[in-house]
Parts: C-alpha cells; structure tokens; sequence
C-alpha cells in the first residue's frame, strides 16, 4: 500500500533551490553592510562582526517564540506537527544562541578587553541557551512520542515565561551595585547592514526549520511504521 | 472544606506519613545539606569576614542542591507497585495530586531549613538580632517557588532514566532569578537594608512565586496523563 511518505522527498527540489537563494542572500547582505558601513572609530572593522551576532541574537528570540507558540498549539490540538516544529525551532534556536554568545565573546575580548562579563544581557543570553539544551535533553531521554511532546510543550512553555523574569532579576542586580552602561545611538550605515542582515538570518532559520520539520516528520512515519510492524498491525496511515 | 481540598490534604498527609514512617530521605537530604555547608566553609574560608559575605549564597545553593534530592522520590514511591495509576484513577481533578505533592514538599523541604538555617548561623558566625526577621520570609517565599517547579519538573524527571541528572538540569536555568533574588534579599538584609533594596526583590519573589504556581498548576494535568 502507498502511503504519503512515499512521496515525500526530505529535500524536494524547491527547498534544495531555498537553500541556495537564502545562501546568497545571505552573502548579498554581508557584502551590502561591509561595504556601506565605515570602520567604527572605536572598534575599526571589528564592528563587522555585529551583523552575524545582533541578528542571530534576534532570530534566536523569533525561534524561541515559536517553541513557545507551537508548544501552547500542540498541548491545545494534541497534533504531532506542532511537536515536531517546536523541536526543529528549538534546535536552530540552540545553535543560533549559541553562536551568538560565542561571536559575542570574540567581539567582547578586544573590544572591552574581556572574554566575559557578568552583563544582564549576556547572562540572560546564557540562560536561555540553557533553558535550550534542558528541553533537547528532555526530549532525547523521553522515548514515548505522546509522552515527549506533552513533557516538552510544558517545558518549553515554562522555560519561555522564564526568559523576561530572568531579564528584570539580573538587571536589578548589577544596577543595584553600579552603573549600567547604554548602548549608544547608533548610526544610519550601521543599522542597514543590521536590518539587512536580520532579514538574511531570519530566512536561514525559516530554511532550517523547514528542512528540520520534514526530516521529523519522515522520522516519525518510520518509527510508528516500525512499532507497528513490531505489533503487527500491518500498514496504518500516519500523520 | 471543600472536596477539593480535602482531596489536596490527603495526599499531602500521605506523603508526609510515607516520610515519617522511613525517614531514610529527610535524614538523606539533612546530611547531605549539612555535608555542602561545611564543604563550602572548607573552600572559602577560613576568613570569618569572607565566609559571612558569602554565606547567603552558601546557604541558598545548599537549599537547592539538598532540596532537589528529594523531589524526585515524591514521585519514585509511587511508581513502585503501580500505585501512581492508582492514584490516577482515583476520581476528582488532577491538579489535586500535584497541590498535595506540592504541600508535602514544602513541609519536607522548610523542615531541613529549619534544622539547617541554625547550622549556617553557628558555622558561619551569622548576626541573630531582631532586625534579621524578615531572613524567615525571603526563606519562606524563595522556598515556595523553589518547591513549586522543583515538584512540577520531578514529575516528568522521576520517570525517565537518568532523572538524578535530568532534574537539576531542567530545574536549575529556570531557577535563576529566583536565586539571585533570594541571595540579594538576604544580603541585603543582613547588612542593615540601608538603601531599602530588599523590596525589590520581595516583589520579584511574589511574582515568581505566582507566575510558576499558576502555570505549572495548570500544566500539570497534561504532564501526568497517562
């Protein structure tokens, strides 16, 4: 019997061709905020590194986001789907975060002289990608598919309330004790090349997740096969 | 007393009378609290200023090392002989299991702080004056949130393998703000509250303390369905 999953090619031709337009796009936007953006006083080229790191730091939030949303969605349908996307989201979300607070310590040593400071945004940074890795680990200890998603969603959903709380808390704490300093105002050339970039990483994260999502989902439909097959129950229609 | 919390009560009480009987993991979770404590004096000191600076924070992550030991056998007595799916069977809501497990905890845990917080003040030479009252409630309120996710995340970590691991890594991130605002309370009380911060970090405390109560409360149902 022909099943869907027959006809469902985990990297079909249009997300192969995906792939490389948000590639070069990618590369577009690069070169576009090098070349319009002039050697900071301060910091010279090193400012370069900032449209990698702001906008993986923004993505990371959108990824973090759709855990939140599709773990409410899964817990309020009980579809698999939104399981398995919060899992593809939450997984590039890790990795962009992860990213982000290594660029950001590459950039922190020269700049402020230190690989790592006790900075609210750096330590809530820091957490979230903790509360990242806690709901993977979470989901690769659990075997039972129904029990994962429910276990995740409840996760997932708590880690995001989490976030903002974490934020207020390590921001009285350092401001308690001494002067924050600002972000300064930052200007036109340099925002471009930021906005333009945000835009390049968000269409890489899109590229991921749906990438991520269809191999899920394949992986799904062979293991319900299998443990039918374990059953026998013969060739049951999934997803 | 509505059927709900009568409900509440009794698993509580069975919980608390489980522990009574035994003891093995009150006395457990006592010594090895007492244990951190004065291996914590071991790596700070011996400078008696340097120790009472940082005794807030000892005294805080001895709480939460200790007390995460003994949520996931709030939930491990019940697996044994299936009593869990008993216990689920049983009519009336669910979140009842988790407000008893909840109570039950709460009374494990304030239990071997009030055992321990006398220890802290002896080993680490901690003022004891009138002034230092309010110490009881950032302990009570930071003990309450603590209690509350640590009781809601041992429900899932108590039936994986691997849960000893699992639990604090699931528990601890999420436990940040509490710490930090529970640490700097009682700093701040300790040294006089001058600037009047601790009221800040009350207020961060409440409104932990209600935000995970009312989520893992509402939460719970679809974590313990079988």
């Amino acid at each position: 019997m022909k099943t869907w999953l027959a006809n469902y090619p985990v990297r079909p031709r249009w997300l192969r061709i995906l792939g490389w337009s948000v590639f070069a796009f990618f590369v577009a936007t690069q070169a576009i905020a090098w070349k319009i953006s002039p050697p900071d006083r301060d910091m010279g080229h090193l400012e370069k590194i900032l449209y990698v790191h702001v906008p993986g730091a923004w993505v990371s939030f959108v990824a973090f986001t759709c855990v939140f949303v599709a773990s409410i969605m899964y817990l309020i349908t009980r579809d698999i789907k939104h399981d398995l996307f919060a899992a593809s989201a939450a997984e590039i979300g890790t990795v962009l975060t992860g990213m982000t607070l290594g660029l950001g310590s590459i950039w922190g040593r020269p700049t402020w002289g230190v690989w790592w400071t006790w900075d609210p945004r750096i330590l809530t940074y820091t957490v979230l990608l903790l509360i990242f890795i806690s709901y993977l680990a979470l989901r690769s200890f659990v075997d039972d598919e129904d029990r994962r998603a429910r276990w995740s969603a409840a996760v997932g959903i708590i880690g995001f309330l989490d976030v903002p709380i974490v934020y207020m808390s390590v921001k009285w704490w350092r401001t308690l004790h001494q002067m924050q300093s600002t972000p300064s105002t930052i200007a036109r050339e340099y925002i471009i090349g930021m906005d333009l970039n945000a835009f390049a990483f968000l269409f890489i994260f899109l590229y991921f997740v749906i990438a991520r999502y269809r191999a899920a989902r394949v992986m799904h439909a062979v293991e319900s096969r299998r443990e039918d097959a374990a059953l026998g129950v013969g060739e049951a229609m999934h997803v | 007393m509505g059927r709900e919390t009568r409900r509440i009560l009794a698993i509580a009480l069975k919980d608390l009378t489980a522990e009574r009987r035994t003891k093995a993991n009150f006395n457990g979770v006592l010594f090895f609290a007492v244990l951190i404590l004065l291996m914590f004096g071991f790596a700070l000191g011996p400078d008696a200023d340097a120790l009472r600076d940082a005794s807030a924070g000892v005294l805080w992550l001895t709480v939460l090392f200790g007390g995460v030991l003994a949520f996931n056998r709030s939930y491990e007595m019940e697996l044994e002989n299936g009593a869990l799916d008993a216990l689920l069977m049983y009519p009336g809501d669910r979140k009842s299991i988790y407000l008893g497990k909840l109570i039950a905890n709460l009374a494990f845990v304030l239990l071997v702080e009030v055992l321990l917080v006398p220890m802290a003040v002896v080993l680490y030479n901690l003022p004891v004056n009138p002034r230092m009252a309010p110490v009881l409630l950032v302990l009570l309120l930071g003990t309450i949130g603590f209690v509350t996710l640590g009781t809601f995340y041992a429900a899932m970590a108590s039936r994986v393998r691997a849960r000893e691991v699992l639990l604090p890594l699931l528990l601890f991130p999420v436990l940040v703000p509490l710490l930090v605002a529970a640490v700097q309370a009682t700093r701040a009380i300790m040294t006089g509250d001058v600037m009047g911060d601790s009221h800040a970090w009350f207020k961060l405390l409440v409104v932990y303390d209600v935000i995970f109560l009312v989520a893992s409360y509402f939460a719970f149902e679809y974590v313990i369905e079988e």
